[in-house]
C-alpha cells in the first residue's frame, strides 16, 4: 500500500533533525528518499535541520517545550555542545528518536572509549607524523587571541550514546538506517498509527540478520580455525561464520537489507543486538561456541583466542553501551 | 574591540563557527574560522585489524565515504605489499567516478547554484534548491535528483552498502561486475555525460552571460593567491584515483611533484589553540602565517587547484571545457575562489567521460579480482583526490596486520587556512566602518567559503534552505549590543 505522504487535512508534523558527533551519513540516509523528498516535505515541516535550513540554536531555544513533534537525533555525545543540544532538543520535542548507530549505541566514535581524551589529544596534536608542533599546543576551550577571547566546546573523556544523556523515546538503528526503514517509521508517525511502547527499537526486526540472510548455512559444528576476510577466498554463497570469518549476523537485528553481505562483506553489527540479547559480545560468544568443531575446553579457548581484536569487533558500534565500559586494555601489538 | 560571532554555521560536515573581530572604528581586524569538533579516528583505530580500516574510516564522512574507503583500500594494499589486478583497479575507479558524479551534481545544484541561479542578493527564503528548481523548471529539477540517484545506485551495486561501501579487500575488490550489469550501465553513463554537458551549458548561460556574476567572480575579495595541489597522471592530467601529487605555485609553475608516499617531506600540519582542526601547509616553504603569496606555505586542494596543478584533463570533452575555463580567465593559474564551482563542473564532465571509458573496457568484467597475499609489509600510504581535496591515509601495523599507528590528512583539512583567509577577505570587503551589515552581507561572507564546498557541507546533498547565520555584535566586554539574523 502506498502511504499517503501528502497527509492532507491533518496539521503538519513538526520535525527536527540534528547531529552530534556524526559523519553526516544519517542525514544522507534521509536525503536518499530521492524523489520522495518533496512528499516528505509535504507531510512535515522541518523546523530545525542545521545542514539544510536557516534555523538557529537561538530559534530552538525560543520554541515552547514540546513544540517539535519529532526529533531525529543522530551522532554520539562527544562534547559539551552535543550534550547541550541533546538536552535542549529533549525539552522541545514530544518524540525524541535516537537515529542511527551513534545515537543508539555510541557508534564508531564510541571506539574512542578504548582510550581517553589525553591519549587521543596527544596522538592527534603532538605525535602524528605530519604534525609540527614544537610548542606542544593543544586546543583549549577558552583562548585569548590578541583581538579577544575564542571558545570551543569541551571535549569529554568518554563518548556516550544519546540515552546516557537524556531520555529517548525510540531507537532507529543502523549506520546509517536504511532509508526504507526511516520512511516506514516516519509514515507511522505522520499517520498517527499506534506506536510501540516508549524505549522500543523501531525500524528494525526482532529477529537477527541471520534469519533473513540468503547465504547457505548448515548449522553444524564446522569451525576449527577463524580467518580474517583476506585469508580465505569467499565463495559468495556460504555463511561467513561457516567459512570461519567473523560475521556479527547472529548478534545483530535484521532490517538493514543485508547490504554489506550483498557486497560480500561480513556484518559488523551496526543494527545492534536483537531483542532477546542485550549484549552483542555475549551473544557472539555463544554463537561462536555453537559452530566450533570441538568439545575440549582448552581447544575451544585456543580457537577463540585467535580472533584478532574481539572487543573492537564485537562492540564495533556499541562500546559506550557495553557491559564492559571504560578503558580496556588495547591488545598489545606483536612484532 | 567588537566581535561578530557567526554560530552556528551549518552545512558543515559537522559543526563550525566564525568569529569576526572589529576595530573600534568598525573595520574588520581579524577573522577566525573555528572547527569545534573532533572524533579522533587517528587514535581509536589503533588495535584494529588493518583490513577493517576501509570499513571504519568511511564513518569519518557520510557525505564522501567513498573517498576514505579508496584511500584506506590503497593504504591497506600497501601494508600487504599488494598491487590489485587490472580488473579490480578499474572497478574501483568506476565506483569512484560514480562517487564523484553523485557528489558534484549535488554540490552544484543544491549548494552552489542558489547563489548564481537564484541570485546572491535574492530573497533568502528563495535562495535554495527549490528556488533553483523554480528557476530551471521542475523537469530539470527532477533530472538532478534522478542523476544523483543513479550514481548512488551504482555505488550500491558495486560496493554493497550505498553509503558505507564494502568494495575493497586487501589487494582488490570483493565483487566483480557481471556483463548484464555492465550492459545496464552503458545508457546510464551516456546519461551522465549528457547531464554534465547540460550543467556546463547552464553555467555558461546563467553565470558567464551575466556581467554582474562575472565581475563578482573576478572581484578581489573572492581571490586568493595561494599554491595549488592536485593528483596528476603520467601526462600531468587530472586524476582522481591515482598518480603523483603536483603543487604549482601562485604563478602557475611546478613547485613540487612527489609520490604520495613521500607526503611527510612536503606537508606539515600546524596546531592552533582555538580550533580542533589542524592547519596543513607546505613544509618545505614553512608556515608564514595566514598570508597569501609566493612565499607563503598556504595551499588549497579543491577542484580549481586540481585544474591549476595539471596540464589538462585526460578526456577530450572535459579537456575542451578545461581550456575554455582558463582562456576565459586569461591563463593559469586561476585564483578566483568562485571559479571552483566552474572547475567542479569540468570535473563532473571528466568523471562522466572516464566512467564511459571504463564501462567500455573489456577488462571491467574480468574475473581476477584480488592479488594473492604475499607478506605483511607493515606500513602503507593511500592517496586519492576526494571531491574536497587530496586525501592521504597512512597506516602502520604489527606483523599480524594489526594497526599500531594512523595518520590521516583529510581533503577539507588541506583548505583550513585558505578558508580562514577567504572569509577574512570577504568580511573585510563587505563589512565597512559606518555601514550597517545586512543579510546580503552575510551571504557574501558565506559565499567565500561555500566555494570550497566541503566536507563542510552535507548540504551538498541537501534540502532547501541556506546557511543559518546569526551575527552578534559584541562590545569589548562581550555584551551583545546588536544582533542581526537572516530569516
Amino acid at each position: 500500500m502506498e502511504p499517503n505522504m501528502a497527509n492532507e487535512g491533518k496539521s503538519k508534523l513538526k520535525m527536527a533533525i540534528y547531529w552530534g558527533a556524526a559523519c553526516g551519513g544519517c542525514c544522507v540516509s534521509v536525503l536518499d528518499v530521492h524523489e520522495k523528498l518533496f512528499e516528505v516535505v509535504a507531510a512535515a515541516d522541518l523546523v530545525f535541520w542545521p545542514i539544510a535550513l536557516d534555523i538557529k540554536y537561538k530559534d530552538v531555544e525560543a520554541m515552547p517545550d514540546g513544540f517539535i513533534d519529532l526529533t531525529l537525533f543522530n551522532g554520539a555525545v562527544r562534547n559539551s555542545e552535543n550534550e547541550h543540544m541533546a538536552r535542549l532538543l529533549r525539552q522541545k520535542s514530544k518524540i525524541l528518536v535516537a537515529y542511527g548507530s551513534c545515537a543508539h549505541m555510541g557508534g564508531i566514535p564510541g571506539l574512542a572509549n578504548l582510550t581517553n581524551k589525553n591519549e587521543l589529544f596527544n596522538r592527534i596534536y603532538l605525535e602524528t607524523e605530519s604534525t609540527l608542533n614544537p610548542d606542544g599546543i593543544i586546543p583549549k576551550t577558552h583562548f585569548n587571541v590578541t583581538e579577544g577571547e575564542l571558545e570551543l566546546p569541551e571535549f569529554f573523556n568518554d563518548v556516550r550514546a544519546l540515552n546516557q544523556v537524556v531520555d529517548v523515546d525510540y531507537y532507529l538503528p543502523g549506520c546509517p538506517p536504511q532509508t526504507e526503514r526511516f520512511v516506514e517509521v516516519f509514515m507511522a508517525i505522520v499517520n498517527m498509527a499506534e506506536l510501540p511502547p516508549n524505549g522500543s527499537v523501531v525500524g528494525a526486526w526482532e529477529k537477527t540478520l541471520c534469519d533473513e540472510c540468503k547465504r547457505k548455512k548448515t548449522d553444524n559444528k564446522v569451525i576449527r580455525k577463524f580467518y580474517r576476510p583476506w585469508e580465505i577466498h569467499d565463495d559468495g554463497e556460504t555463511c561467513f561464520l561457516e567459512q570461519g570469518v567473523i560475521c556479527m549476523g547472529p548478534a545483530t537485528r535484521g532490517g538493514c537489507g543485508y547490504r554489506c553481505i550483498e557486497g560480500n562483506a561480513p556484518c559488523q553489527g551496526c543494527y545492534g543486538p536483537p531483542a532477546d540479547a542485550p549484549d552483542p559480545g555475549a551473544k557472539m560468544m555463544s554463537a561462536i561456541g555453537t559452530i566450533i568443531d570441538s568439545n575440549l575446553e582448552i581447544e575451544i579457548e585456543e580457537i577463540v583466542d585467535a580472533i584478532v581484536d574481539p572487543v573492537g569487533t564485537f562492540y564495533r558500534f556499541s562500546l559506550p553501551k557495553a557491559i564492559l565500559r571504560k578503558k580496556m586494555s588495547v591488545p598489545k601489538p606483536v612484532n | 574591540m567588537k566581535k561578530i560571532t557567526i554560530d552556528p554555521i551549518t552545512r558543515l560536515e559537522g559543526h563550525g563557527k566564525i568569529e569576526i573581530f572589529l576595530t573600534d572604528q568598525g573595520d574588520v581586524e581579524n577573522v577566525y574560522f573555528q572547527v569545534p569538533e573532533l572524533r579522533g579516528f587517528e587514535k581509536f583505530c589503533e588495535g584494529r585489524p588493518v583490513e577493517e580500516m576501509s570499513r571504519i574510516v568511511t564513518k569519518i564522512c557520510g557525505v564522501c565515504p567513498g573517498c576514505h574507503h579508496m584511500a584506506a583500500g590503497k593504504a591497506i594494499d600497501a601494508v600487504f605489499g599488494l598491487e590489485p589486478p587490472p580488473t579490480a583497479k578499474k572497478i574501483r575507479e568506476l565506483f569512484y567516478m560514480a562517487h564523484f558524479i553523485h557528489s558534484h551534481i549535488a554540490h552544484f545544484y543544491a549548494l552552489a547554484a542558489p547563489d548564481f541561479l537564484v541570485g546572491p542578493n535574492a530573497d533568502p527564503s528563495e535562495r535554495n534548491i527549490l528556488g533553483v528548481i523554480a528557476k530551471v523548471g521542475i523537469e530539470v529539477g527532477t533530472e538532478v535528483i534522478h542523476q544523483r540517484r543513479l550514481a548512488q545506485e551504482i555505488q550500491a551495486m558495486l560496493g554493497g552498502h550505498q553509503t558505507h561501501v564494502v568494495l575493497n579487500i586487501p589487494g582488490g575488490v570483493r565483487k566483480g561486475l557481471t556483463e548484464e550489469q555492465r550492459d545496464q550501465l552503458i545508457p546510464t553513463g551516456k546519461g551522465f555525460q549528457k547531464f554534465a554537458k547540460f550543467s556546463l551549458q547552464l553555467f555558461r548561460d546563467v553565470v558567464l552571460a551575466n556581467n554582474d556574476y562575472v565581475n563578482m567572480i573576478l572581484e578581489g575579495p573572492y581571490n586568493l593567491k595561494i599554491h595549488s595541489m592536485g593528483l596528476v597522471d603520467s601526462n600531468n592530467k587530472v586524476n582522481f584515483y591515482d598518480g603523483m601529487v603536483r603543487v604549482v605555485d601562485t604563478e602557475g609553475k611546478e613547485k613540487f611533484k612527489y609520490h604520495p608516499t613521500d607526503y611527510l617531506e612536503y606537508i606539515a600540519e600546524r596546531v592552533e589553540p582555538w580550533s580542533y582542526l589542524k592547519f596543513p601547509y607546505l613544509r618545505k616553504i614553512g608556515w608564514k602565517g595566514f598570508v597569501e603569496g609566493q612565499d607563503s606555505g598556504v595551499y588549497h586542494a579543491t577542484p580549481l587547484s586540481r585544474l591549476n596543478a595539471a596540464d589538462g584533463m585526460a578526456t577530450p570533452l572535459a579537456n575542451e571545457a578545461y581550456q575554455e575555463l582558463f582562456s576565459t580567465f586569461g591563463g593559469k593559474p586561476v585564483n578566483a575562489t568562485l571559479a571552483m564551482h566552474w572547475a567542479r563542473l569540468v570535473e563532473l564532465l571528466y568523471a562522466a567521460e572516464r566512467f564511459n571509458e571504463l564501462i567500455k573496457d573489456p577488462e571491467i568484467t574480468g574475473k581476477e579480482l584480488r592479488a594473492d597475499l604475499k607478506e605483511i609489509v607493515g606500513e602503507g600510504v593511500g592517496c586519492v583526490e576526494a571531491q574536497r581535496g587530496t586525501l592521504t591515509h597512512h597506516y602502520w601495523t604489527d606483523s599480524r596486520g594489526v594497526v599500531t599507528k594512523v595518520n590521516i590528512i583529510v581533503g577539507t583539512t588541506n583548505n583550513n587556512a585558505a578558508i580562514c583567509m577567504s572569509l577574512k577577505k570577504a568580511a573585510q570587503h563587505v563589512i565597512k566602518a559606518g555601514i550597517e551589515p545586512d543579510q546580503g552581507i552575510l551571504n557574501q561572507i558565506e559565499m567565500a567559503f561555500r566555494a570550497y564546498d566541503p566536507c563542510f557541507s552535507c548540504a551538498t546533498h541537501s534540502l532547501p534552505g541556506q546557511m543559518p547565520l546569526l551575527v552578534n555584535f559584541k562590545d569589548s566586554d562581550g555584551k551583545i549590543i546588536r544582533s542581526i539574523q537572516r530569516d
